[in-house]
Order: structure tokens, then sequence, then C-alpha cells
């Protein structure tokens, strides 16, 4: 009897071994792509109620608004083929494109584009994502291939939104969006393991230019994996990687330098003291060196920045500002004695401990604040609790983050500094920001609303409502066998336009 | 049958207190689901809606003994961060997390209880004790380490699996008993070494005694004397630890899947607690508790067949 069981636990041990040279073959002949991504979708997959910017990206496959950002930050027609607006400024008139199909195979009508705006916009109960939307009046089907948004106050901002996935259209008689996606977009979604991948195929009646790759898989890959499996062939692209991790990765891949498109900046809590003089901040921004950080943390790629905007944005972008506080130790001394902390201050500096890039920043930040007398020192935490104690909360002091902008408006960046803006999480308070702000808001002329912009940004600079430090540079390694990769200046990923060599 | 009663009242008291545990410890640690479903968007109003909408304003002992009376009926809820139940998802994760901790631990058993005699049998040689020295490096080497030398030498160097290439039972199932090999040998080797240590030592022990000297006198062979009485006795201790072992292999593979990127029970459980989705986490910890203490009752028992004698 004993004998037999030896036996039997020596063919399961020799068969599971014989079994392991068998693994890592291919399953079909059929095109695939392996995208690994740093975090399984763990909000939902109905658009509208889509907050991590994680979850965009990849949503952004499946579903598509009446409009949709290109690569180059214009907005260009999706399921609507076109739009007008009323000289009022206050009627949107959108004409739905002929033959744009869900991916259940059933057409778009005006009743689904009714749904989905007023379901995004929060008119049927649910919460909304985009604060903008509440200026919505009302949404009326016209015709069959017409519906009319119709707002309270003029947002020339308001087709920016439009465009954004969380005002994605969805069919109206899908009972449970937030299991079952259905969209419109050049990928259709298959099914999901949690933590373990997200299947999608391409859609074969998509209305534009169809997915190369018919199957597209999101692979969850926690961080110290991912670049294993890069390595190990079985993801063949990830975007979102650091220069120090890009030395890593070998010759097999294809590496594109793009940026994250956001706001990195030591964020300062501008209600409390000492963050509340503005000659503590500026002090602040003096005594940081900005290419240092770049150099030391993050082998010297990034663009640095001077204020709350990100060069992708193009004309609100102002480069000057870059060099507003440059490096300047004795300064920095002076500002801090006129501001009586003249001995310097203890100060901490909260970051999420997932976000490694981050943490080493506020590394290098510390010695560099250390110089000056500032004894600064980090606190890492989990990111929730970062979100309930630093975003929601606005219990800290100061925080390394990087701030992205939701959507293709300068307000997506700069909005929240206005005084009583529910995302202002620093506190920021300035009568003259806000005058300009709600200016802005209300000018119609292009031109002007430039210049506005540019007030507030150079506003922000001057005042050094935080510490800005840079747009981060990002790596997105590829497979040799692909190409097509291209960078949005929002923080989507288009897989529909990645194909094999030739 | 008195002493079957007495257990299952023990494993449900240890139930009792760790799910209460658990429930205590998201109270403690900041954040809640509702900041984590509304990430950056979040705005104390609407917190406080969705936390009313969700039912988590409502007093804890009254959530926790609802949460109590639907997981002994089989309801585990929905979880907040994939709006599925999850006893569908646990169904789908557990087979995963089970065939890798059983299958560490046939190696265990497979590995340890041969070389084991075999070390004893041969205490003086010199090859046995080349095995007693990388035994102790082996014991000495953390799974989760052995696990990124493995992915390095096996994976990367040698290609003999690929790194992350993990398939689901249901789609390929030798493909997936392969994968699991690598993850179940870094779980296996360090448990292993130490049970032959513990065998070999205790082998070794018993082989001093009167009643062994006896069987001797009395003509047996060697061997005879080996596997008739002296292993009967010396496999108590081992049968203990190997128990205790397979318990704490069960929390192991939750540190191997995550090298491994095997998208197991512990994968979930570790993303459930950042996520604070209650009902996932609580589910899986329950369970992890009720297979602990399953476990230990049939070390109990295979206790009691080894020797008669004890009570």
């Amino acid at each position: 009897m004993r004998k037999r069981l030896v036996f039997i636990l020596s063919v399961f041990l020799t068969l599971t071994i014989a079994l392991g040279g068998c693994s890592g073959r291919k399953t079909g002949d059929s095109s695939k792509i392996v995208v690994g991504i740093p975090q399984d979708l763990e909000d939902s997959l109905d658009p509208h109620k889509a907050t991590a910017a994680g979850t965009r990206e990849v949503l952004f496959n499946v579903f598509e608004g009446l409009l949709k950002p290109d690569e180059n930050g214009n907005l260009i027609p999706a399921v609507a083929k076109e739009y007008e607006v009323t000289d009022d400024g206050l009627t949107y008139k959108f004409m739905l494109r002929d033959g744009v199909k869900f991916h259940n195979g059933n057409p778009v009508t005006a009743e689904d584009v009714k749904y989905s705006i007023e379901k995004s916009a929060g008119m049927t109960g649910e919460e909304s994502l985009i604060a903008a939307f509440s200026n919505i009046k009302e949404v009326n089907v016209v015709s069959d291939a017409e519906v009319d948004v119709v707002l309270n106050e003029t947002d020339v901002d308001f087709p920016a939104y439009i465009a954004s996935v969380n005002a994605s259209v969805i069919p109206k008689d899908n009972a449970t969006p937030d299991t079952t996606p259905i969209g419109t977009g050049p990928y259709k979604y298959i099914s999901r393991s949690p933590q373990e991948n997200i299947i999608m195929e391409s859609f074969d009646d998509y209305w534009g230019n169809k997915a190369s790759i018919k199957n597209l898989e999101f692979k969850i890959e926690n961080g110290d994996s991912m670049l294993m499996d890069l390595k190990g062939g079985t993801i063949d692209l990830t975007m979102h990687i650091s220069a120090t991790q890009i030395k890593q990765i070998g010759d097999d891949f294809d590496v594109h330098e793009g940026s994250m498109n956001l706001v990195q900046a030591l964020y300062l809590n501008n209600k409390i003291k000492p963050f509340d003089d503005a000659r503590v901040r500026q002090a602040m921004c003096y005594a940081i060196d900005k290419q240092a950080i770049l150099d030391l943390a993050f082998e010297g790629h990034g663009s640095p920045i001077g204020s709350s905007m990100f060069p992708s944005f193009g004309k609100y972008y102002m480069p000057e500002l870059e060099n507003k506080y440059p490096h300047d130790e004795a300064k920095a001394k002076e500002l801090l004695k006129e501001a009586g902390y003249a001995d310097g201050f203890s100060m901490t500096i909260t970051v999420p401990s997932n976000y490694t890039p981050h943490v080493d920043t506020a590394q290098v930040l510390v010695e560099q604040l250390k110089t000056v007398g500032i004894n600064a020192s980090i606190n890492q935490v989990e990111w929730n609790t970062w979100l309930s104690d630093v975003y929601t909360g606005r219990n800290y002091e100061s925080t390394v983050i990087g701030v992205d902008a939701s959507s293709l408006t300068a307000d997506a960046l700069l909005g929240r500094f206005y005084s009583s803006a529910d995302n202002n999480f620093i506190n920021y308070s300035n009568e003259e920001y806000d005058r300009l702000y709600e200016e802005s808001r209300k000018t119609l002329d292009d031109n002007r609303r430039t210049e506005l912009i540019k007030q507030m940004e150079t506003l922000l600079s001057e005042d050094a409502a935080n510490v800005y430090i840079q747009d981060m540079a990002e790596f997105v390694p590829i497979n040799k066998k692909f190409e097509g990769y291209t960078f949005y200046p929002l923080y989507v990923q288009d897989i529909s336009r990645i194909k094999y060599k030739d | 049958m008195k002493y079957i009663g007495n257990k299952l009242l023990t494993m449900l008291i240890t139930v009792l207190i760790v799910t209460m545990l658990v429930f205590l410890a998201f109270r403690v640690i900041p954040g809640d689901p509702v900041s984590n479903m509304l990430g950056t968007s979040a705005t104390p109003e609407k917190i406080e809606r969705l936390r009313e909408q969700m039912g988590l304003n409502r007093p804890l002992p009254v959530r926790y003994i609802e949460w109590l009376r639907d997981f002994f009926f089989g309801d585990m809820g929905k979880s907040y961060t994939y709006g599925s139940s999850v006893r569908s998802m646990l169904a789908s994760k557990i087979p995963i997390t089970i065939v890798l901790t059983v299958m560490s631990f046939v190696m265990v058993v497979a590995i340890s209880i041969p070389l084991g005699i075999y070390t004893a049998k041969h205490e003086d040689k010199w090859y046995s004790k080349a095995i007693d020295a990388v035994n102790q490096i082996t014991m000495s080497i953390p799974s989760f380490f052995l696990g990124m030398m493995l992915t390095y030498v096996f994976g990367l160097v040698l290609r003999w699996f690929r790194p992350g290439g993990f398939v689901n039972y249901k789609d390929d199932l030798l493909g997936f008993l392969g994968y699991l090999v690598f993850p179940a040998v870094a779980i296996a080797l360090p448990k292993a070494a130490m049970t032959i240590k513990l065998l070999k030592s205790s082998v070794l022990k018993e082989g001093k005694l009167d009643y062994v000297r006896t069987a001797y006198s009395r003509g047996n062979s060697t061997d005879g004397v080996l596997y008739k009485h002296v292993l009967r006795n010396a496999l108590i201790p081992v049968i203990t630890f190997l128990g205790v072992t397979l318990a704490d292999m069960v929390a192991g593979s939750i540190i191997i899947e995550q090298v491994f990127s095997i998208p197991g029970l512990g994968r979930l459980l570790i993303t459930s607690i950042s996520t604070r989705d209650y009902p996932v986490a609580q589910a899986i910890v329950a369970i992890i508790a009720c297979i602990v203490i399953v476990i230990n009752f049939i070390v109990d028992i295979l206790y009691k067949l080894t020797d008669p004698r004890i009570v």
C-alpha cells in the first residue's frame, strides 16, 4: 500500500515536471497583442463611472463619445458626424453619423445618445464625473439623426467634455453597464478575470478605421513582475515605464519616449503655516534644483515646468515660466528670513508609496530643502490613504504627485485653483485668480481667453502656489513585431492603430 | 464523536474571531471603498451620498452580524470593485491556489520522506553530509527570493517557462499545471529541507531507544527495524510539522502568487485590501481560516491513526 502511494506520488511529480517543458507555446495563429497594465480596472467598466486614469485609458478602446480626441489634441467627430453651435453659444446641435453600431449589433439611436448624455451628466440620479455637465439644461431628440444639448450658460469647453471617455455613448437598454460594457469603439469587450486580464476583440462593424489586430488582451501585472514578463515575452507592450526601468529592458523592444502629460509638483497645503506665506513658498522654489531632480531620479529625462500646465497643451503652455525660480540658495535663505523663518522649519511630505517616481522625487527634495535649513521628512502612505487624507481630507502639509488633465481643456488643470473648487486640494485662495478664472469661463473670444489663461498660469507661478517640478518622461516599450504606437496629449491608449510590421 | 463536536466548536469560534478582527482592522485603517470608487473626483458630499447608498453608514456590529448570517448561508455579497458576486469570483480563484498548495505539498512529501530516511540511514557517509549542507542553505532561503531566482534562471536565461505566461485551467489544463511547477518548487524547497532535517533527527533519536536494541537482539534486519518500528514512531513529530507546514503553505502561496504573477486567491486578497473591497477580503480571510482549521483537524485525526495511544 505504501509502495503504491510512493509510486503514484513520483508519477505525479515527473508528470508535472515534464509538463513544465510544454508551456510557452502559441495558441492559435490569429493576430494578438498583449498589453501589460499596472492595475486592474477597479472602479467600474461603466465609462460614466470610470474615475481612475488607468481605467479610462483602457476603456478608450471600447467607448466613444459624440466627439473624440485625436493624437494632436484636436476634437474629431465620432458618433456625431458634425455639430453646430447656435450664435448665443447655448445650444449644441449634434448630427449623428449614419450606420454607427453598438458592439451588440444594434444601431445607435438618438434616444441612446440622449440617455448617455443625461446619465453621464448625473440627470438620472447617478454621480456625474464631469462637473461642467451640471450646466446642461436639457437634451432634446430633434429627429432620428439630431440631438440638441441646451446649456444654462455658455461654455466653450463643452465639446471637449463631450469627447471625454466619461461622456461615452452607451445603449439605453443595457441594464448592467457595470459588468457588461457595450460601446461603439474599435474594440469590443469579451470577458475579464479579476486581477488576471481583460479580453477584447476588434469590432468588425466599426464605422471608422478598423483595428488591425484581432485579439487584444490587457494583462494585469503587479509592479515587480512587469519587467520580468516583458523580458520573458509574455507581454508585447506596456506604458508608463520610467527611465530607470527602461535601462533594464533588452534589445527586443522598440522604445518610444513621450511625456506623461501631468504636472508633477511638490503640492503645498496653502492654508496651513508656514505655507500660507508666499515668501516661504517662493523660497522653496528657489531652494530646489529641477535639473538635479531629473538627473538624480529620472536619468535626466523629463521636461521642467513652472506652472500648472504641460507642454502638450501647445497654445496655453508658457515655456518662459520654466525658469522663473532658478536654483539660488542665498535668495531662498533671504526670503525665509524675511518671512520669519531664518532658522528654517520642519515639514512632512506625504507620498503615495505605489508611485515610485514620486517617492524618488521626494527623496531628492528632502536633500535639496535641507541646504536652506528646511527639515523635511517623508511619510509614505497607501494610495487609498492618500486619497482620503490628502486629496479629499486636505489633512496634510505637502505632497508630491502628478496632476493630469481629464479632458482637453485648460480648465482641467487650472479649475482646481479656484478658491471654492471641490478639487482644490491645496487650498489655494487668491482673489485675483478667482476673478481671472470667472472671466475666462465667460469669454467666448479665443484670443482673449488664451490671454486670460496665460495670466492665470503666470499668477500661479509668481505666487508660487506649488513647487512645480516637471512633466515626467514616459517610455513605451513595444515588441519589435509591432508598429504604430501613438502618443496622445491625454491619458489614453489607442491600440487600434497598432499593427504588425510588414 | 464528542471529539469531533469539540473540534467543530473550536472551528466556529476561530472563524468568528478571525472575521471579527478583519472587520475591526478595516475600521482602523484609513480610506474606504467609496474613496476608491470616486478616486480624484471625490468631494465630501459625494462620499457621504455614496456611503449612505452602500449602507456603509450603518453601525459596525449590525453590518458584521448581517455579513455573518449571509456568509453561513453561502451568500458572500457583491464585490464593490467588480460588481459581480464574490462567490463566483472566488470559485474561479480558489482552484488555482489549492492546486498550487497541493502540488507543492506533494513535492515536499515526495522529496523529504525518502531523503530524510536515506540521510538518517547513511548518517556517516560523505554524501549524507553533503545533503545536510545543501539542506541548511535551502532552508535559509525565503521562498519569494527563491521564486525570483527561479524566474531569472529558468524563465529568462534557460527559457524553460515564460515568466508571467500563466494560463487559466479553464483554457488549458496542462499549460496551467506546467506553469505552476516552478512556483510550487519555490514554495516546496525550503519546507522540504526543514522536513528532511526533522525526519532525520527524529529517526536517529528513535534509533537510540531501548525498544530498537530489543528489536535488533531478536534478530531483525536493519531495514526491518527501521521501517517496522522506528519510522512509525519517528513520523509523529513529522506529521505535526507537515500539518503546520501545509497551513503555512496556503499563506505562503499568497506571496509566491505575486512573484510569478499568478492570479489566485492571494493576489485578489491583496488588491481587495488596498481597494477596501470589504466583501471580497472578508470572504477570502474567512475561507483561508477555515482551510487552516480543517487541515489542523485532519492532522489530529492522522495522529490518532499513527499512534493509537494519543487521546
